[in-house]
């Protein structure tokens, strides 16, 4: 299992949960385990997100692997100039 | 991207080459967006609101279409329809909309017709042909004015799934974000300071204006050249606002003169395919200098409250801030990634940032270099000074005090990896700047700043030649140094001297996807695809050579330009060079050739300490920079020439951030100076030498370590020059600019 910290605005689409546990194994699996608890949280996840495990920031990748024990934190997605 | 062949011994990285592109650029010869003709080429123009809010009640062309110069008349009408969603997810209705109006005219300059006509004259001319009847609305350009209740709304429905209810409709996106419990914090601080800072809107201020030439035939195939920092999205967006197929449009980029983040989107370059696809005939359309203030991207405005608690001994207890960023009349301004930026250099047990992203009626803004980080910045680092200040301590200490490490849990959530913020507090105490006496009447400022940096999908390919020498083409246009940096990186894998590679910024149809150059991206993913690709085609030399050996291709390694035996069993060659391998490589298996495609996911995260003395004039409130000194974690400087580049033009354009610049509205809403004469730009004489220093503090994931530069040198400048204009003046400026009226009135209010 998977502990996805969520940025504290979120919390408002999850029941006030600032941390959900969903299982999976890349960042792909990761969203669609968030959607699965939470469907509320596809509007986030449609407007763009970043996964950041053990504080690399995955800016896109859905096929990232995300090792047991990581830590993990849901992020909006970088936008840079 | 797990990386385990990192590389921290270099011959080619880390030197300071002569630039490729220096010959073509002194001598003239570089082309750029307005270099480029073609035969039968129409001229284009385009017709602006001159409102900052009103319904287009009627379009009128007929007079403009009969005059005889005319060749092409078009409005929101010959573009495709895209349907409209809300916030960020309708990208491609926000460009089409602001690229040609559709019901309403939602800032002063936004285009609503153009025209392509024979000459560029004609054109201009003809506009004025074109009668076009509004129902002018009530208009609102400040931010704060935008959220309050009474404040005319600019587009409903436009707000996405964050916005709390009972928000004014022209706020559209809601960030909220930290960790702790901050009154908890503010309740163990020995002093507590809150305040409330402003800035205004800036341009890039790039000296080259937007440019094309596009060409688009009934079939639906189409050329497009034009000046841009991402050519891949140009055709994705111009196919998609035309209704064509993206691969059945080819985009060539230009050389760039400047681009900033201003040029990571379309404006005039759908406008010019419409009109040719229309006329038959490929259409020209150069911007002037008033149309790129008026209808191109500057940067958000800013009104921002901060809180920050401090123990008498430096340590911060606790730090709010809440953000609200003017994005122009659409979705878009960064308020996100300032409220995640602005406290990410320090280690904070306790902290809260809200960002708002509001809608006015201005133009649809757009990146410039670490796009709302400097705002944030200049507002957080100065409530730090302003404690420092009062509690009588040295800045650098409290910073280092408080400073970010490896392992510090980041306010924006994750725990970093390795940093180098604390090296470069480290190195800024160590400079001599920092000691070196000030005269009276100057004030000295400090400012950390932090920016995220980018990967992003990356394309590249490397071809050798007979001679041993290699072409590289790679997807991101040169707006920093690239092609000096990419052939470094590629000589550093293949062992060829650096003059012996040539980079060219292909085309769309020479290259897989790569995406803008932007997010400081360029130097980590194309150089990390660069350095595959190059890698690959080693590989190839090696089969070459262990064919030619009739040894195993394992026992065949690369060294210093040469496949050599590996290990005592390989066999005793001597060993042979890459232009031993490719002179016959037509028939010894055919081209050797590498490349790589991927979205690299390790872009490390950039720190900067900037150090700045100013000297205020009582008398007149002009403001004059004396001294800069810019430190920054590079990670690796794989060209350092270029690097201090980016340095010194990170604090040029702050320092004009700073002090001039400014978008300046009327009450109709209408800017007021759209030309470089109203608008002022620092120029060689307003600046001092700007003294840089490159701390490497490796990216664990780039194969050389590099850590993007282009954009983290604009974040602290703001903070900086406020907090050494504030020390001289003896009073705290809490608005940018800091132009000498601004100046003068802070001194009279402070007696």
């Amino acid at each position: 299992m998977v502990e996805v910290h969520l940025w504290s605005g979120l919390r408002s689409l999850t029941g006030g949960q600032q941390v959900v546990e969903v299982k999976a194994k890349t960042t792909g699996e990761l969203l669609r385990a968030l959607v699965h608890a939470h469907p509320q949280l596809q509007a986030p996840i449609d407007a763009g997100v970043s996964i950041a495990i053990d504080g690399r920031v995955i800016a896109t990748g859905l096929t990232e692997p995300i090792p047991e024990g990581s830590e993990v934190y849901l992020m909006q997605r970088l936008r840079g100039g | 991207m797990a990386l385990d062949d990192r590389k921290s011994d270099f011959t080619f990285v880390g030197t300071r080459p002569n630039r490729p592109d220096g010959l073509d650029k002194v001598t003239g010869r570089a082309k750029f967006g307005a270099d480029i003709s073609a035969p039968g080429m129409l001229h284009g123009a385009v017709l602006r609101s001159p409102h900052a809010h009103a319904r287009i009640v009627k379009i009128d062309t007929s007079k403009a279409e009969a005059h005889k110069d005319v060749k092409a008349v078009v409005t929101r009408a010959d573009f495709a329809e895209v349907p409209f969603k809300p916030g960020l997810e309708g990208e491609f209705w926000n460009v089409l909309e602001n690229v040609m109006a559709g019901e309403k005219a939602l800032y002063d300059g936004h285009a609503v017709a153009a025209i392509a006509a024979s000459s560029a004259l004609a054109a201009r001319d003809a506009l004025k042909l074109i009668e076009v009847e509004y129902d002018v609305l009530s208009h609102v350009t400040d931010v704060d004015k935008a959220m309050a209740p009474d404040a005319p709304v600019i587009r409903e429905g436009a707000a996405d799934y964050s916005v709390p209810e009972g928000m004014h409709p022209n706020v559209v996106r809601y960030h909220e974000s930290g960790h702790g419990d901050v009154e908890a914090g503010f309740s163990e601080a020995d002093l507590v300071t809150e305040d409330s800072f402003v800035t205004e809107a800036t341009h890039q201020g790039y000296i080259e204006p937007h440019a094309c030439l596009g060409m688009l035939g009934n079939d639906g195939k189409g050329e497009l050249w034009c000046t841009t920092q991402g050519h891949w999205i140009a055709q994705k967006t111009c196919a998609a606002l035309l209704g064509i197929e993206t691969s059945q449009l080819r985009v060539t980029a230009s050389e760039i003169g400047g681009g900033f983040g201003g040029k990571t989107t379309v404006f005039i370059e759908p406008v010019a395919l419409a009109l040719s696809r229309k006329a038959n005939r490929p259409v020209k359309i150069v911007m002037t200098r008033s149309e790129v203030f008026r209808a191109t991207g500057p940067t958000s405005s800013a009104s921002m409250d901060i809180k920050i608690g401090m123990k008498k001994d430096g340590t911060i207890t606790a730090a709010q801030g809440v953000f609200r960023l003017q994005g122009g009349a659409f979705p878009g301004a960064p308020g996100d990634m300032t409220a995640m930026c602005a406290f990410a250099p320090y280690n904070l047990t306790n902290v809260k940032q809200i960002g708002y992203d509001v809608m006015s009626n201005r133009p649809k803004q757009a990146a410039y270099r670490a796009p709302g980080a400097p705002m944030g910045a200049f507002a957080v680092e100065s409530v730090i000074d302003e404690l420092c200040n009062k509690l009588g301590l040295d800045p650098v200490d409290v910073r280092l005090k408080n400073a970010a490490h490896e392992g510090t849990k980041a306010s924006y959530g994750p725990t970093y990896e390795r940093i180098g913020l604390v090296e470069t507090l480290e190195a800024a105490k160590a400079h001599p700047h920092y000691t070196a006496p000030l005269k009276p009447g100057q004030g000295r400022g400090i400012s950390c700043g932090f920016w995220f940096n980018h990967g992003g999908e990356t394309s590249v390919s490397l071809a050798l030649s007979e001679d041993g020498s290699a072409q590289l083409m790679v997807g991101t246009p040169d707006i920093g140094g690239s092609r000096a940096s990419m052939a470094l990186m590629a000589a550093e894998v293949l062992g060829i001297p650096y003059e012996n590679i040539r980079v060219t910024v292909a085309d769309t149809a020479s290259l897989g996807y790569n995406d803008v150059s932007h997010g400081s991206r360029v130097t980590y993913a194309s150089g990390l695809a660069t350095i595959k690709a190059a890698k690959h085609a080693v590989e190839r030399l090696c089969e070459r050579a262990a064919t030619k050996w009739g040894i195993p291709t394992d026992a065949v390694k690369w060294e210093d330009g040469c496949a050599v035996p590996s290990g005592p069993n390989a066999g005793d060659f001597d060993p042979m060079p890459l232009a031993d391998i490719t002179a016959d490589m037509g028939s010894t298996g055919g081209p050797i050739s590498g490349h790589f495609e991927a979205t690299p996911e390790g872009a490390g995260v950039s720190f900067g300490t900037h150090i700045v003395d100013a000297e205020v004039d009582p008398e007149t409130g002009k403001t004059c920079v004396t001294r800069y000194t810019v430190i920054q974690d590079a990670g690796k400087a794989i060209h350092p020439t270029y690097v201090e580049g980016q340095y010194q033009g990170g604090a040029a354009q702050g320092i004009g951030w700073a002090l001039n610049e400014e978008y300046v509205y009327g009450e109709d809403g209408r800017l007021q100076n759209s030309i470089f004469l109203d608008y002022r730009i620092p120029v060689a004489s307003d600046l001092p030498m700007i003294d840089t220093v490159i701390v490497e503090v490796p990216n664990p994931g780039h194969p050389f370590g590099v850590r993007g530069v282009g954009e983290t040198g604009i974040v602290p400048p703001l903070a900086a020059i406020a907090n050494a204009v504030s020390n001289a003046a003896g009073v705290r400026m809490k608005q940018l600019p800091m132009s000498p009226p601004r100046i003068l009135a802070a001194l009279k209010g402070n007696g």
